[in-house]
């Protein structure tokens, strides 16, 4: 499903964000992705969501490899692995829906489906009610969930997640990860990247994949981080 | 249809920006059409000077008529001529007489008529250039019984030369001027797909094609040169008006100039686009 072999990644003047990384997740496995600011957390998603091409080595994402996807070709790739951000990337000025609708209609579906698929994904993540709110009206858990809906408007194969609980109150945290837990439960690839260790131990089932320096120094299970 | 509803919605959205980018651009195309006016009128008053371009082949006064028969008839046969006129001794003096009537008494005065005889060769549209007119000159020259071919070489010379500048000189501005109004359009595109990132951020990350991205703009773009455009041709015509009735007699361009002018507008406005969304998408 996804694949990093031997992946470094170096920018001009900053040295390796990446060195020497390789790991894989199968189909509908969950993995958390951890490490401290700086680590390569965000570049090793980045990498694999095609934003930007590894110095050496390959990625592979549903079939996509970044020695073959050409710039013109990375949609193809982002309409099977989505994406989420710490800040949810939503537009502001919209409501809930028409964000998601926003996401809906870019990528082809027709407009008289546009409004019933974007309440119905709306309500996947719990937010049919507030459905017709302006993005600034709702909390910072419910944003969140906007844009999960948003990312799952293609029907995606695997979820990157880059920090999602990273704004939120425990509380909205918790309610986050059961959605993810959800979605991996119905065979979704998930690959979370977070700094948060309690929010890891919270959740001992799942695999961890841990960098420090841009390497990949533990590929475990959530309890063997305490002693990382 | 969702690229002619966006770039429709683009314009709504900011439509100072839409009226100042068409403003810039028909400005820029206004220069363009002051110029069309000016080539084309430079055009059709050298065109009238150079009808009357003619050859005029003096001949001998001991010439037979079977000599100036067979000389006609070879004339007549290039395809820079369109017709002779043979021209008398005793019609040269009739037309010197008329042309010249303050000579009046002078030409009463002549005890043997001075001028000679002549063929006047009359020159086909497109053939009255310096190396058409030199051709038949030098055709009508062979002839023993010629005595002297003239045409006015400097004059041809300088009439070619001046509608080659014209040309030229409209080339040259035009093209300058169409760079700067496609200049104009990528800046206000530049602009508009700034105001808009965060929405084509989001796109890219959901997976909308490049074509998809890139639709709406480029026709904001034609849209916004083809006003200009309009904009431009309406400025050039008030303009043309105004000379025309306060300083000179001015005609108007032809109607293909004009939309060719309004078109280009359009194009213009395509290929900036393109090109600054180019260079966009691959920035975000």
């Amino acid at each position: 499903m996804i694949q990093l072999s031997q992946v470094s990644k170096e920018y001009p003047g900053r040295g390796k964000a990446l060195d020497g990384v390789s790991f894989r997740l199968e189909k509908g496995e969950f993995a958390f992705l951890t490490g401290h600011s700086g680590s390569g957390k965000s570049t090793t998603l980045g990498l694999i969501h095609q934003a930007d091409t590894p110095t050496s080595g390959e990625v592979v994402a549903c079939g996509f490899s970044s020695k073959h996807t050409s710039h013109r070709e990375v949609w193809k790739l982002r309409r099977r692995v989505s994406y989420i951000f710490q800040d949810f990337r939503l537009l502001p000025g919209r409501t809930a829906l028409e964000n998601v609708t926003f996401a809906l209609e870019v990528t082809g579906t027709p407009r008289r489906e546009l409004s019933s698929r974007g309440n119905r994904l709306l309500a996947q993540v719990g937010l049919a009610v507030k459905s017709g709110l302006q993005v600034h009206e709702l909390s910072g858990g419910e944003q969140q969930r906007v844009s999960i809906a948003r990312a799952l408007a293609n029907d995606p194969l695997a979820l990157l997640a880059d920090e999602p609980t990273g704004n939120l109150d425990e509380r909205a945290s918790r309610g986050i990860m059961e959605l993810f837990r959800d979605l991996n439960a119905r065979g979704m690839t998930v690959l979370m990247a977070t700094h948060d260790l309690e929010l890891v131990r919270a959740y001992p089932g799942i695999r961890v994949l841990e960098l420090t320096e841009g390497r990949l120094v533990y590929d475990s299970r959530a309890p063997a981080v305490e002693g990382a | 249809m969702h690229a002619i509803r966006e770039a429709l919605a683009a314009i709504r959205r900011a439509p100072l920006l839409t009226a100042l980018s068409a403003a810039m651009v028909a400005l820029a195309l206004f220069v363009v059409g002051l110029f069309a006016v000016a080539t084309y009128n430079l055009h059709e008053a050298l065109s009238r000077v150079e009808e009357r371009v003619e050859v005029v082949v003096y001949v001998r006064d001991d010439v037979m008529e079977a000599e100036l028969q067979l000389l006609e008839e070879d004339l007549l046969e290039m395809e820079e001529v369109l017709g002779v006129r043979y021209l008398s001794k005793d019609d040269a003096l009739a037309q010197a007489r008329e042309d010249l009537p303050e000579f009046e008494e002078l030409f009463m005065n002549l005890e043997v008529n001075p001028l000679p005889a002549s063929v006047e060769v009359e020159l086909r549209p497109g053939f009255r250039g310096p190396a058409s007119v030199a051709r038949v000159a030098d055709r009508a020259t062979i002839y023993p019984f010629v005595d002297d071919v003239r045409f006015g070489r400097e004059w041809v010379d300088r009439l070619h030369l001046l509608r080659r500048m014209g040309g030229i000189a409209t080339a040259v501005l035009g093209t300058a001027f169409g760079v700067v109004a496609a200049l104009i359009i990528a800046t206000a595109i530049r602009i508009a797909l700034f105001a808009r990132r965060e929405e084509i951020y989001v796109m890219r990350l959901v997976g909308a094609t490049h074509g998809f991205i890139r639709r709406p703009f480029l026709l904001e773009g034609a849209l916004t040169g083809l006003l200009g455009g309009i904009l431009a041709a309406v400025l050039t015509y008030v303009s043309h008006l105004a000379v025309s009735r306060l300083i000179f007699p001015l005609e108007w361009i032809p109607l293909e100039w004009m939309v060719a002018g309004i078109a280009a507008g359009g194009l213009f406005g395509l290929v900036a686009s393109a090109f600054a969304i180019r260079r966009y998408l691959r920035e975000v």
